[in-house]
């Protein structure tokens, strides 16, 4: 894309300094270090986000990726809002990945919840790494698009627009500004009956300075925001136009498949690919320091090829390592070490002491593959000292630099082709290299464009996974049966600080963490820590209220007076579920609330075991205040989706190491939710009106622990190991419901 | 050499007999809207239709479709509209998946049309037990509530 920046208004986005600064003092220093350095840097990139032409059409460029959140529309939609843009003559075009459009926005908006965002965490660590670098980055992920990109940048950049439209039309007439009125792309002044179309006003308005504090307008203003508007990229997407990474094609491009080291960190010893090269299509066989690919004129050649080809990986210390030794490590982590402080309140020690009784429970959950449905991909063509790159992925800019540095070309020498996304959830952030690093060298050894490709298999057996965690939990109870002190020790690494807090009055607790590191790479995962912390803190909180005799939605409301968002949500999940209603036959209502990504979920599955004694998940409701919608449908369907990604993670989700190397290969050994098994979903919004949640991630967290809760009551059987496949319900009984 | 007519186009290729059909398509001729997902028909994202009936086209060869009309999500509904020149330029299935929202990232989606297209091409008005066994296509987005209203707004249709 040819960008003329003469066309462009060029409009900071300003954001209020009270956003920046506020740490808690339990964050690890490595984080407040990296804020202090965020805000001292307030080097701001410029967020030229609306293009008008001189036809009136409206061009925004939204800085983030399309992998089904809907995110090209609602982003549009906060900008042309505040433009007052006619949303017919609105065009929508993914920003290009260059400088430009670098996303400090979401980092900036970060800053102010709890540092740099937890899937870049990687990059503070291994610091050295300058705010430059940390804010020279493109990526979709943490929930943030809406929140921190939509508010900080989109929203603002269409306001400051607007006013300068109108103080170019104001100037032109001779009459005060604050007699010019705005709506679908014209400024008019009322009392002459004058009108300017935007288009006319545009090349004037980009001489101007931009406004430092453009005014945002009150939701009664809006005139698309909170409207259900159609998704642009859907008619695409049923027509089988839509473009994602893995469908690049030239005629002369050539296609690689790869063998990666199936234990993690080894390397290859000896290759040889003699049987492979004879093979129609082949063009070589390469090796690597930790793979060997096939490259022939078809991907599926190359494939049938790579199975030809013999490889030798060397020995490694993890080669006998399994799932079993993962978890008895941290077992034994967890008995042998108080660990660090995650969160500390009262005594809770001395409770323990002084407590009439003790319940423990100890949960675990294992490795998750994210699994997308688009198998990961990576073409890239270079061409002497220039590269073409095409791959879908969470953050174009940080592909572009890492093609750059390992092809040993300066980064704007690199282009980004932009690509949808056949589905993200973590996988394709930046640090998640295997097929970038492998598709560039590969592309080193020809002139013409080559597309790297994962099997299913390679990409199952080669994720960064969501951890395996364990977590202990032991509750105090006094002779009456109240909770006294809550007690949580469990593996780390911690990659989202506070997940593993709970918002209950429990006026004594003592959550520490220990350390979980195994030779099995991990990455964030949808939702991140909230996935696997929800599942153990609202499993064991609904222990806890069964023990204190008590009905576990009251015993919830109880605990929850200092929060009334989650009172909010936990009361419209239970009026809408029939929550106490007489049930049909063998069936119960779960139920989970749970914060995260700056939104509140609460869900009330329905279950009931079936006669192959499997559970069956009828229906979810969940309730959810993300302060308000941008655009509700688009909104319902990223809700309808994690409560399906967490059911899938809860049912069926199992990632095993066997020998050092994963043991699952495809969709039959990792099998997901399908429409056989997948619930009626209801989604209510609790529009609180307070500041924008995410939506991406904050329906998956409550999931598990809602289901797991259900056969509870359902089987007196306590689930607290997942998935919940794995469990064998043919005897259980019902407990006696409070 | 693999005949067969793809979107009413007849073509000869210089293909092993044995190459899937799934990559003769992408592959071979350029044609990217069917999609590899698994590789084994778990997943269905590269259905297409082979005389009108789906068929998981990852693992299906070429040679066991010589001479047979394929039909892929590109042409479904010039296929579905035949000769009529007025016809929109969308199956009823695809308007009903931009009426329900029903795609998110939308990787799976043609494979998801191109199953319930055949499936209730043979059964117009589906109970819900037959949906779910009709239709085992994978969606990781989670879309399948809008799925099941979208098919569910064709059988009352």
């Amino acid at each position: 894309m040819k960008i003329n920046r003469r066309k462009f208004l060029l409009s900071s986005a300003i954001v209020g300094g009270g956003v920046l600064i506020a740490y808690s003092a339990t964050r690890p220093s490595k984080h407040r270090q990296a804020n202090d350095e965020l805000v001292e840097g307030t080097e701001r990139y410029v967020t030229s986000y609306l293009r008008i032409d001189p036809n009136n059409e409206v061009t925004v460029y939204v800085p983030h990726s399309e992998m089904g959140q809907g995110i090209h529309t609602s982003l549009s939609m906060m900008a042309a809002d505040e433009l007052d843009a006619d949303w017919e003559l609105v065009n929508i075009e993914q920003a290009p990945a260059i400088d430009l459009f670098a996303n400090s926005d979401m980092i900036t908006g970060f800053a102010g919840e709890f540092g740099v965002p937890d899937f870049l965490m990687g990059l503070v660590a291994v610091s050295a790494t300058t705010i430059a670098q940390i804010g020279n980055l493109q990526t979709t992920g943490g929930s943030a698009s809406i929140r921190y990109t939509g508010e900080a940048a989109m929203r603002t950049s269409g306001a400051a627009a607007r006013e300068m439209l109108i103080e170019c039309a104001a100037r032109h007439w001779g009459v005060p500004a604050t007699e010019c009125t705005t709506a679908l792309s014209h400024v008019h002044h009322n009392a002459s009956g004058r009108s300017f179309a935007y288009g006319d006003l545009a090349n004037d308005a980009a001489l101007l300075e931009p406004p430092e504090n453009p005014v945002l307008k009150t939701p009664d203003q809006f005139t698309l925001m909170g409207k259900p508007m159609s998704r642009n990229d859907i008619p695409f997407k049923v027509d089988g136009s839509a473009q994602y990474g893995l469908d690049y094609h030239t005629e002369d491009m050539l296609y690689a498949a790869i063998k990666l080291a199936p234990v993690f960190g080894t390397k290859v010893v000896s290759v040889d690919g003699r049987e492979a090269l004879v093979r129609r299509g082949v063009k070589r066989v390469i090796e690597l320091e930790d793979s060997v690919a096939v490259v022939a004129d078809s991907y599926w050649r190359a494939k049938e090829a790579l199975k030809l080809v013999k490889v030798e990986f060397e020995p490694s210390e993890n080669d006998n390592v399994s799932s079993a030794d993962i978890f008895a490590g941290f077992d034994a982590s967890l008995a042998d070490n108080n660990g660090s402080k995650d969160f500390e309140q009262g005594d809770a020690e001395a409770s323990f002491e002084a407590a009439d009784d003790v319940i423990e429970g100890n949960y675990r959950v294992p490795y998750l593959a994210h699994a997308p449905m688009e198998p990961m991909n990576c073409t890239v063509h270079i061409q002497g000292d220039k590269a073409d790159l095409w791959t879908s992925t969470q953050d174009p800019l940080s592909m572009r630099g890492r093609v750059a540095s390992i092809a040993g070309l300066s980064e704007e020498d690199v282009t980004y082709h932009f690509s949808y996304l056949g589905g993200g959830f973590g996988r394709r952030l930046p640090f998640n290299w295997n097929v970038i690093d492998h598709a560039t060298l590969i592309a080193k050894e020809f002139d013409v464009p080559v597309k790297t490709v994962l099997s299913r298999e390679d990409d199952m057996q080669q994720d960064y996974y969501r951890p395996a965690v364990g977590s202990n939990f032991k509750a105090a109870f006094d002779a009456s049966g109240n909770v006294l002190a809550w007690h949580n020790r469990y593996t780390g690494p911690v990659q989202t600080p506070g997940a593993a807090h709970i918002p209950y009055a429990i006026e004594n607790q003592s959550i520490r963490t220990v350390d979980g590191d195994t030779h099995v790479p991990i990455a964030a995962w949808r939702s991140v820590d909230h996935s696997q912390q929800t599942f153990f803190t609202e499993s064991f909180v609904d222990e806890v209220a069964h023990r204190s005799g008590k009905n576990p939605y009251q015993f919830r409301m109880d605990l929850l007076q200092a929060h009334p968002r989650h009172r909010k949500v936990l009361e419209v999940a239970a009026e809408a579920a029939g929550y106490g209603r007489n049930l049909p036959e063998g069936h119960a209502l779960g139920i989970a609330v749970a914060e995260s990504f700056g939104s509140i979920a609460a869900e009330i599955a329905e279950v009931s075991i079936g006669a192959d004694n499997k559970p069956i998940v009828h229906k979810v409701t969940c309730a959810i205040d993300c302060g308000w919608t941008v655009n509700p449908d688009a909104a319902a369907a990223q809700v309808e989706s994690g409560i399906i990604f967490g059911l899938t993670a809860s049912m069926y989700g199992e990632i095993t190491i066997e020998n050092g190397r994963v043991a699952q290969n495809n969709f039959p050994d990792y099998e997901m939710v399908r429409l056989a098994t997948s619930p009626d979903i209801e989604v209510h919004f609790v529009e609180s009106g307070e500041k924008l949640g995410g939506l991406g991630e904050p329906a998956t967290p409550p999931i598990a622990a809602a289901v797991s809760n259900a056969i509870y009551i359902l089987t007196g059987q306590r689930i607290r190991e997942l998935p919940i496949k794995n469990h064998d319900f043919s005897e259980g009984t019902p407990i006696a419901q409070v | 050499m693999a005949t067969f007519k793809i979107n009413g186009i007849e073509q000869n290729l210089d293909v092993e007999p044995d190459m899937p059909l799934l990559w003769a398509i992408r592959d071979e001729l350029g044609m990217t809207g069917t999609k590899f997902g698994c590789g084994i028909a778990s997943c269905g994202a590269c259905t297409v239709h082979v005389n009108g009936s789906a068929v998981r086209s990852c693992v299906t060869p070429v040679s066991a479709i010589e001479g047979q009309e394929i039909t892929t999500i590109e042409g479904l509904a010039s296929v579905a509209a035949g000769a009529n020149p007025s016809a929109p330029d969308l199956s009823a299935v695809q308007q009903a998946w931009i009426d329900h929202q029903v795609p998110q990232c939308g990787y799976c989606q043609s494979g998801m049309i191109m199953a319930v297209s055949s499936f209730l091409a043979t059964n117009p008005n589906p109970t819900d037990a037959e949906i779910d066994a009709g239709i085992t296509n994978v969606c990781r987005c989670g879309s399948y509530t809008r799925v099941r209203k979208a098919i569910r707004s064709l059988a009352i249709a």
